[in-house]
């Protein structure tokens, strides 16, 4: 950074009071966001003596472990996809499908509301309504024989974790993109629309491309937002659904794998994962931005 | 019958009339400039013979074809807007190429027709650029190119220089006129700037809420305005009230001044009022100016505008506006000097609503 | 036809969101054999470790929210007034919390800062306690900041303090009496957010071992049947609360014009 300007001798003086300025702010995320990180990140590649060692990512590749990773990582993609498909036909409805103007107000409100009723209770929500004696399972069962359980539908499961995930993803997408699909010009859509275009092609070859940055930079953050949920999961399962974040929780908790760096290992997953996540969504809007400054 | 012609065209939003009874009638490869203080229905109706809106009532007929059952992409008409409305997310050429790959036209054609229409906005060396690498003047350009890349019947333009600052306006007006002969494309244009208009129009129509108060030449709509309003919005003719004094002599009382009109004021009665109107170029205050009517009158303020000064003199209770061209060896009047404005009985208009 | 679309749309998102909250009311009031009944509220409200671990959190969040303005509103302020090119690097920073999943954190914490460290604050209660708050802190910086910083995007940063400076202002006086108040409703709203946040948080309190809210919850959803849903239906009503007052505050900022 002071190698950026050389030039600026006169104030260059005046520099390290500029910078004195951040340094509660640098200080606080040094000690309890970097340095805890980092932390995880090198002791994913220690021995307990402190000595190098590459044997707890190693340890990563048993087929528990693997199989916790891959579950997370379906959950989070599912979930990530569904909400964003979800929330963006709810946000274009109410963007563009011709809904009474006293909708919007109030879904962005509950949407603010929903996205962050997440963790414990959520999933007592949940567990009321499609749980064993849920409101819909009970309802189901009594009106119509219809048996959630005998359909092989449990809420500890695949499938519904990722149905009561998207109860905060599907209003995050709400938030992020209603923005974004009101930055969507009327003249575009009626400039294609004059050139001959249909609806569908308007949204081919000009709404989503100009969407995409956004849409993917959601993905991303939905993605992780899922994969990062341990309130939610445990609330839901105890601790009887193998996920990465459970049994991240178990192993802080009481070294349930057996070995203390594993833990190490198995938390510096986590951040690869959520990275990579991040490193695509970096990569993609790279190249599909190129008409943005 | 006409190329376009709109007939009864009515509309309102709700309970809100827009457009009151809208007629005209455009000829094959005709430039016709719809002219209005803001707010008038121009972009209204524009927007309904490129198919955004419906009429509430009334006819729209392109080329003996009934519109009123067509979507917009269905109609082959271009338009461009007043904010340029290029896609971001392609370059020019991808933008000029839009309508052609739309309807599949195949990949050499479209480019050698995208090419063509670079050739005609001088813009080929920027085919690579994206919209935000452009100019405001080349934006719009590019927006014209990309609306007659696909030789649509009729080219509708709103208010498409109004982003522009004063320099390019000028010359985009005349390179869009040039194109709009050169392939002789029928072409509505929208705009609020009456030189604007006057400068590159066939005909022009003056739209006054949502009515077309006069249809004709430049030359017709700035000489012979027909209304009080299109005489004080186009040109920057001076209105004059006064009252009749004698019908037949076609004496009028202006202040405390009486002159003389050309002919005898039909219709009206002594004691009457009635509006008169001066076009600025029609009277002079030099001495020996010609003309056979006089009003003298005290200077308000003088604007010097280049190659002309345009006096404001108060007479009566009305100001008249008047210019004088550029005399390096004669001084312009001051605010407060006494003159007299000369010209002649024939250049009076009188304006009945 | 595009109508039809978007309702359709907007009823399955009503059906999929109404059936949870209708869920939880639901079993919240069935307590009582045959009947509906508060009982289940009663029940928890009458738990002293309700009123305890909810006390607890609730000083947690008001901590956090304190901490979090006197840390943010400077910073943010700062760097737009003298390191503007800073902005993207801090930006992203906090942007992280939301990306490094929180037991990450946290595990973290507990690993840096044990009783055989440098700075053993998982030592002592109070220690933890401080953690805690510093924990939620990074959790919430990402809302906070955007807050402050979009709050402060919208007044001249530059001229408000040569304004202040020129009547002889120093830096405490021109963050408390000039930059504070003119983004305050940016500051509620994330205060407000915050409070959402803390309030249910478990994870980081789970691990830490301290007596919050959220691993009470958790707690009783384990034992217990009906009072869960009571809980879920008050930390419901706790996160709209929250984010009504932020519609509020942002209300009342429209209304009533920025003093300059
Ligand atoms: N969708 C609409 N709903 C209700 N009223 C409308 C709508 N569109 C236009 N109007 C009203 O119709 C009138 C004419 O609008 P229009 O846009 O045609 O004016 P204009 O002549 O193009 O003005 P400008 O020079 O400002 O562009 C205005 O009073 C406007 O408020
Ligand atoms: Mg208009």
């Amino acid at each position: 950074m002071s190698s950026a300007k050389p030039d600026a001798s006169p104030p260059a003086r005046r520099l390290p009071l500029h910078w004195l300025g951040i340094l509660p702010f640098a200080a606080f995320v040094t000690l309890f966001l970097l340095l805890p990180t980092m932390k995880i990140v090198v002791g994913a590649f220690q021995t307990p003596d402190g000595s190098f060692t590459l044997e707890n990512i190693r340890g990563l590749f048993t087929p528990s472990i693997l199989a916790a990773y891959w579950i997370s990582i379906k959950i989070s993609i599912a979930s990530a996809l569904l909400g964003c498909l979800i929330g963006f036909a709810m946000a274009s409805a109410i963007v563009f499908g011709g809904l009474p103007k006293g909708i919007r107000g109030p879904l962005l409100t509950f949407s603010g509301v929903a996205s962050n009723f997440a963790g414990v209770p959520l999933a007592f929500a949940f567990l009321a309504t499609l749980g064993p004696v849920g409101i819909v399972t009970v309802f189901l069962r009594s009106n119509f024989g219809f048996d959630l359980r005998m359909l092989g539908f449990n809420l500890l499961s695949f499938w519904g974790l990722t149905i009561t995930y998207l109860f905060f993803q599907i209003p995050l997408m709400i938030l992020i993109i209603t923005p974004a699909l009101d930055g969507l010009k009327r003249e575009w859509r009626e400039a294609a629309e004059i050139l001959g275009a249909t609806g569908l092609q308007y949204w081919r070859m000009v709404a989503f491309p100009i969407l995409l940055p956004s849409l993917l930079g959601t993905l991303a953050l939905l993605f992780a937002n899922a994969f990062g949920a341990v309130a939610t999961a445990i609330a839901l399962t105890g601790s009887s659904l193998s996920i990465v974040p459970i049994l991240l929780f178990a192993q802080i908790r009481g070294d349930v794998l057996g070995n203390p760096h594993l833990g190490y290992a198995l938390a510096f997953g986590m951040i690869v994962v959520t990275g990579i996540a991040n490193a695509i969504y970096i990569w993609l809007r790279s190249r599909s931005e190129r008409w943005l400054k | 019958m006409s190329f376009l012609s709109l007939t009864s065209i009515k509309k309102s939003f709700g309970p809100v009339h827009v457009v009151h009874d809208f007629n005209m009638d455009i000829e094959k490869g005709e430039f016709v400039s719809f002219l209005g203080p803001s707010g008038c229905g121009k972009t209204t109706v524009l927007r309904m013979i490129a198919g955004f809106e419906s009429p509430t009532s009334g006819k729209i007929v392109i080329n003996g074809r009934d519109q009123n059952s067509l979507k917009p992409n269905q109609r082959n008409i271009g338009m461009v807007f007043q904010a340029y409305a290029l896609f971001p997310n392609m370059n020019v050429h991808d933008n000029v190429a839009f309508g052609l790959k739309v309807a599949g036209t195949d990949k050499s054609e479209t480019d050698a027709r995208v090419k063509q229409m670079l050739g005609l906005i001088k813009l080929e060396h920027l085919a690579d650029r994206f919209p935000y690498q452009l100019s405001g003047g080349q934006q719009q350009r590019v927006a014209l190119a990309r609306a007659i890349a696909v030789k649509p019947q009729v080219l509708l333009l709103d208010e498409p220089l109004s982003a522009l600052d004063a320099k390019i306006r000028v010359s985009l007006r005349e390179e869009i006129r040039q194109i709009q002969q050169q392939l002789g494309i029928t072409t509505v244009f929208v705009t609020h700037d009456q030189e604007e208009a006057l400068s590159i129009s066939d005909r022009i129509v003056v739209m006054n809420a949502g009515r077309a108060d006069q249809i004709g030449t430049p030359f017709e709509i700035y000489n012979t305005p027909s209304t009080r309003f299109v005489a004080s919005f186009v040109g920057t003719l001076s209105i004059i009230e006064g009252k009749v004094a004698d019908p037949a002599a076609g004496a009028v009382t202006i202040g405390n001044q009486q002159i003389a009109l050309k002919d005898p004021i039909a219709g009206m009665k002594g004691g009457d009022s009635i509006s008169l109107a001066l076009r600025p170029e029609a009277g002079s205050i030099a001495e020996g100016a010609k003309g056979d009517t006089a009003l003298a009158g005290e200077v308000v303020s003088t604007s010097f505008l280049g190659s002309v000064i345009r006096t404001r003199l108060r007479v009566g209770g009305d100001v008249i506006s008047f210019d004088m061209f550029n005399n390096p060896g004669v001084a312009p009047p001051v605010s407060g000097d006494n003159v007299t404005l000369r010209f002649a009985a024939k250049d009076l208009l009188v304006i009945r609503e | 036809m595009k109508k039809i679309w978007a309702w359709g749309a907007l009823v399955f998102g009503l059906l999929y969101f109404t059936l949870p909250l209708i869920g939880m009311t639901n079993f919240s009031l069935k307590m009582r054999r045959g009947e509906y009944s508060f009982d289940a509220y009663q029940k928890v409200f009458a738990d002293p470790r309700f009123q305890e671990t909810f006390t607890y959190s609730v000083m947690q969040a008001l901590f956090t929210i304190l901490f979090g303005v006197l840390l943010v509103v400077p910073t943010a302020y700062w760097v737009r007034l003298k390191l503007p090119r800073l902005r993207p690097v801090i930006e992203f920073i906090t942007l992280l919390p939301l990306v490094i999943p929180a037991i990450v954190i946290v595990f973290g914490y507990i690993r840096l800062y044990n009783t055989s460290s440098w700075l053993p604050l998982t030592g002592s209660l109070t220690g933890t306690n401080i953690l805690l708050m510093f924990g939620y802190a990074t959790l919430a910086l990402p809302y906070m900041y955007r807050a402050v910083d979009t709050g402060l995007r919208t007044i001249d940063v530059a001229t408000l303090t040569e304004a202040a400076q020129s009547l002889g202002a120093g830096w405490a006086t021109i963050l408390a009496k000039i930059i504070l108040p003119n983004v305050l409703v940016a500051v509620l709203s994330g205060a407000f957010l915050t409070f959402a946040i803390v309030i249910g948080e478990f994870t980081m309190a789970a691990l830490l071992n301290r007596p919050a809210f959220g691993p009470y919850m958790q707690l009783l959803g384990a034992n217990r049947a009906y009072e869960p849903a009571a809980l879920a239906v008050i930390a419901f009503g706790i996160t709209w609360g929250c984010l009504g007052l932020i519609q509020l505050v942002s209300r009342f900022q429209k209304s009533a014009p920025p003093k300059a």
